[in-house]
């Protein structure tokens, strides 16, 4: 592992630790009051979910197109971090909607394409751990699939009625409600990147084994 | 290529017509299926307001989902996909075939289905018959056209009758979302042509995206 993992690994830890008093300074927003604080977490996750599925897409075609392993080995580690952080965005998104909208679901563009995405990122893994030797170039054309997919169910979902804000209010929020956004960001974003480079760096260790135990048996024979 | 893709379609559909295996059992399922939903649904004898669309379309995908897995099997059981992929034929050329022998397939049981549907739904499929048509045929398409890859792939797979229907279905929710809306459109009293024709340009997008992706990675997953 690289010099700066575990440090890197003690200040994510910290963030997380400090976050709720952070967000517990925040401001009160003026019509949703206490449970628009869920937002903090909720919108890194969602963009860290985002981040996942977008590099697992993006992976996977590089690796159908090269055959390179080392594509494969970021797209599963990606899909990995795809169910982990959509499962944090689906379960804040309904809480927050609950008393904001008075309703724990709704059949909104943005929410929808997110859950099928997350539905797309599980029969991923689902392939990897079941679908027996060759299933990754099968997991890769999922993948590729899945992302070509999104813009569709958007569009879909998009014509029928949309209610969740767009992420264009971001930029306009005053600073006490932007500080705490981008720290939580920042800490979502670093657990994100140390999570990937250790499940990366498993897979690889996984891979070099494999090669191991192939070599063994070969001198074997 | 042209020639190929018409001897592969030209093949199954002759394996078919001499067993009629896939069909019968398409068929038959899509049925029981339409009765398992009329009994669910249909209440003191009528079927709540525009139910009929929704349930065309799902019996339209578990059959297609059957349907795909059988045609596979099919080729894995004799060891004649191995043989087709050898043949000098291009890649693209054997998944053109094969799709077009599981739409027709498919074809053939909505042939049934959309009768079937409007007579125990009291749905009014058959106002527009072309509309109804155009509708049918590019979301079978599109469907089919994942489906083929997904069961193509899996040929070789594990519990590959499980995981079928766990990669299909996420990635065809914009076909059910589109087909079924088109559809109800079309049993309104009032009919509204131009909600009808933008699920029907969201279908034929769905199903040339689709239909390229796959032409495009049917070589690199087909291949070792």
């Amino acid at each position: 592992m690289p010099k700066w993992f575990s440090p890197a690994v003690l200040v994510c830890g910290l963030m997380f630790v400090v976050s709720p008093f952070v967000i517990a300074n925040a401001p009160y927003e003026s019509t949703m009051g206490l449970v628009q604080k869920i937002f903090y977490y909720h919108m890194p996750s969602a963009w860290m979910f985002l981040t996942a599925s977008l590099i697992c897409g993006v992976a996977s075609a590089r690796f159908l197109a090269t055959g390179t392993a080392r594509y494969d080995r970021t797209a599963w580690a990606s899909a990995e971090m795809a169910v982990l952080f959509g499962l944090l965005t689906l379960v804040t998104g309904p809480l927050w909607a609950r008393r904001a909208w008075g309703t724990w679901w709704v059949w909104d563009a943005r929410i929808t394409s997110s859950l099928v995405g997350w539905m797309i990122a599980w029969a991923y893994l689902i392939l990897r751990r079941y679908g027996g030797p060759g299933s990754e170039k099968l997991a890769a054309g999922l993948a590729l699939f899945g992302m070509a997919n999104v813009p569709f169910i958007y569009v879909s979902v998009n014509y029928w009625r949309t209610i969740h804000p767009a992420t264009t209010v971001v930029p306009t929020l005053p600073f006490s409600m932007g500080f705490p956004l981008l720290f939580c960001l920042t800490a979502f974003l670093m657990l994100f990147v140390l999570l990937m480079k250790l499940r990366v760096r498993v897979a690889l260790e996984q891979s070099r084994l494999d090669d191991i135990y192939l070599a063994l048996d070969e001198q074997r024979l | 290529m042209l020639r190929a893709i018409w001897l592969i379609v030209r093949k199954d559909l002759t394996v078919e017509v001499r067993s009629r295996e896939i069909a019968y059992t398409t068929l038959f399922f899509a049925v029981a299926c339409v009765l398992v939903f009329a009994f669910s649904l249909v209440q003191e004898g009528r079927a709540a307001e525009g139910v009929g669309p929704g349930v065309l379309w799902m019996a339209i995908m578990f059959a297609g989902n059957l349907a795909l897995g059988r045609t596979f099997e099919r080729e894995r059981q004799a060891e004649t996909l191995r043989a087709l992929l050898l043949a000098p034929a291009p890649r693209p050329a054997v998944y053109l075939g094969k799709l077009t022998g599981i739409v027709v397939l498919l074809a053939v049981t909505e042939a049934v289905l959309v009768p079937l549907v409007a007579l125990l739904f009291q749905a009014r499929l058959l106002a527009h018959p072309f509309w109804l048509a155009a509708v049918v045929a590019t979301g079978t398409i599109g469907f089919a056209a994942v489906g083929t890859v997904f069961a193509a792939m899996l040929v070789r797979a594990r519990s590959r009758d499980v995981l079928l229907p766990v990669l299909l279905y996420p990635i065809t929710v914009p076909v059910i979302i589109a087909g079924v809306r088109a559809t109800l459109a079309l049993v309104q009293p009032d009919f509204n042509a131009s909600l009808v024709q933008f699920w029907l340009a969201l279908l034929v997008a769905f199903d040339v995206v689709f239909v390229t992706l796959a032409l495009w990675t049917f070589e690199p997953v087909m291949t070792d």
